[in-house]
């Protein structure tokens, strides 16, 4: 059960992983490979704040603003020096790598005893004299467990709702016309390249706060954990979409959510029925590479055998 | 006196300049519109027509010539820039709107071409919408019921007309129109035809249209040019354009034919005589 719970922790909080990952692939039409490294450096960012002792709600904006300037540059890059945001992302994912060590200080920095927001929730938790533990079914949850679900919850709830309602208002209007069709939104008068630059903007933005929420999650910021977060992410949204579809973007920013907690959850039940950690990014390319393929080659298939093939 | 709508003088490009497959699409173009007119360009494929709309348009920008805008001089302006000034329809139903948002979200887009797009402002409120579907009854096509739709949901012309709306929507200095019926069938071609020249005759648009067709070049607007090989060949307005029959265009198109056969051989005889 402290299992599960931990699962749904990180899952909620990961979502703002997917939702980054979403706005990228799915509202701009382009794989960001900043992803990557604002990942890390919103964990690095927020833990060495968190180590000079400053406030955890301000540590984790900071993290976020830090992944706002890494997805900008990427943006910049593309629109001023007219490279890719492929080869961008690499490149500002590549630098990053240096300029966390050096917001770190080295490659591991543990938040052990540091003020954190599962620790601030916790102790909040304590102040208004809740139990200590909470019994579920037969077993009984630390209390912790819980306030820092809690904790998550509020952020990465309030976080969707400000985006949802950013995407319905003009320039969010503007911002997926440009994702969705260049040239109509070139005619339509508007600043495509300046969306693009907003899109990645907005997307590591989040993707920062959700490496910034990690890491104080698991109470450690280490160098190398952004690595391979584009794929983790792309896996929740994924699966997302094939829970709740993406008929609208209601149904595609839930599926963000339901995808990730869905993803951590069997990521769990993967590690407790004997998977190795080790085996855990293997499989998530695999799963990745297998939910883009296998709908296309099923449709393919049905082609082949006809239009009769298919229906019951 | 006020300025012309469109000036675009000594508009030249070559593709691919330097290569071997360099093709001078534009040759020296002057091209002035009074407002409220209603130029049609009619010319073969590769006469250059739809690269004279794309170099006023800011999609191409050309090697030389300038383009004015209502006394502007957007030569240097980018496209999305320009856009604040033109509205555009593409010859492709798919190129003008933006497939996976909905009928109205595609209208609400277009209401703010040119203007401060707010970051906090839900344009889509129920007053929003209410005067979206009033603009979009207008077409006659039940949109109106349709405004949840994704544009991509939206057969060929019913695509081009809300294009055309949304083109519209915020008043454009210039209205260029791509060959925007080449892509449909000949019902459609007719409903949007009778739309466009509905829309444009009401409000008074000033308008440069490319189309193939001879038909339209004959019942539409009041000028029409004729280019061939990168050049306006011949003007027809007036009383002229009025009483302008399709067999009159393809005698024009024949001579031209016969002046590249007239060409050819001739460079065929220098060939022989010198090689």
């Amino acid at each position: 059960m402290n299992l599960l719970v931990g699962a749904l922790s990180i899952g909620f909080l990961l979502s703002l992983l997917t939702l980054g990952v979403f706005i990228t692939y799915r509202v701009m039409g382009r794989l960001d490979l900043t992803t990557d490294g604002s990942f890390g450096l919103g964990a690095a960012v927020a833990a060495a704040l968190l180590a000079h002792g400053v406030n955890p709600i301000l540590a984790t904006v900071a993290a976020a603003a830090a992944g706002w300037l890494a997805g900008a540059t990427t943006g910049l890059i593309y629109v001023l020096l007219g490279v890719d945001t492929l080869l961008a992302g690499i490149l500002v994912t590549t630098a990053l790598y240096t300029i966390q060590l050096y917001i770190m200080g080295g490659g591991n920095l543990s938040l052990g005893a540091l003020q954190t927001l599962p620790g601030a929730a916790e102790r909040l938790w304590f102040a208004l004299h809740l139990p200590e533990s909470i019994t579920l079914g037969d077993t009984s949850v630390r209390a912790g467990l819980f306030s820092s679900l809690l904790v998550f919850v509020a952020w990465v709830l309030f976080s969707i709702w400000v985006l949802a309602r950013f995407l319905r208002t003009e320039l969010g209007l503007a911002l997926r016309a440009a994702g969705g069709n260049a040239q109509a939104s070139r005619a339509l008068a508007i600043d495509t390249g300046l969306m693009v630059t907003l899109g990645l903007l907005l997307a590591n933005g989040l993707v920062a706060l959700a490496g910034a929420l990690f890491a104080q999650y698991q109470g450690f910021a280490n160098v190398s954990m952004g690595i391979g977060q584009i794929v983790s992410g792309l896996a929740c949204l994924v699966l997302g979409e094939g829970l709740l579809g993406r008929a609208t973007l209601r149904r595609q920013i839930l599926g963000t959510l339901f995808g990730t907690i869905t993803f951590r959850l069997l990521v769990a039940l993967a590690l407790v029925a004997g998977l190795p950690a080790d085996a855990l990014k293997l499989s998530t390319a695999v799963f990745v590479l297998a939910a883009l393929v296998i709908p296309g080659v099923i449709a393919r298939g049905r082609r082949r055998l006809g239009p009769a093939a298919g229906r019951p | 006196m006020s300025a012309p709508t469109l000036e675009a003088l000594g508009l030249t490009h070559t593709f691919a300049a330097g290569t071997p497959s360099e093709q001078l699409a534009l040759q020296d173009v002057d091209l002035i519109m009074e407002p409220r007119s209603w130029v049609v360009v009619l010319g073969a494929n590769g006469s250059g027509k739809s690269t004279l709309l794309n170099a006023i348009a800011g999609s191409l920008i050309p090697d030389r010539g300038t383009v004015r805008v209502s006394g502007r001089d957007v030569t240097h302006w980018h496209e999305w820039r320009r856009s604040a000034l033109i509205g555009r329809v593409f010859q492709s139903p798919a190129t003008g709107s933006i497939g996976h948002l909905t009928v109205a979200e595609n209208l609400a887009v277009a209401a703010k071409r040119g203007r401060h797009r707010a970051v906090l402002r839900n344009p889509l409120s129920r007053a929003g919408r209410r005067e979206l579907a009033d603009r979009v009854r207008e077409l006659g096509l039940g949109l109106e019921d349709r405004l949840d739709t994704p544009v991509g949901a939206l057969s060929g012309g019913q695509r081009q007309a809300l294009t055309l709306l949304m083109a519209t929507l915020v008043r454009p200095e210039l209205l260029l129109l791509d060959e925007h019926t080449a892509a449909l069938d000949p019902r459609s071609t007719e409903q949007v035809v009778q739309l466009t020249e509905q829309i444009i005759r009401k409000e008074g648009f000033t308008t440069l249209m490319v189309t193939h067709s001879m038909h339209q070049a004959v019942t539409l607007g009041d000028r029409v040019i004729l280019m061939h090989r990168g050049r306006i060949v011949e003007s027809i307005s007036g009383a002229r354009k009025r009483q302008l029959r399709v067999e009159e265009l393809l005698a024009s198109f024949d001579r031209l034919r016969n002046a590249d056969l007239v060409d050819e051989s001739a460079a065929e005889m220098l060939r022989r005589l010198y090689i």
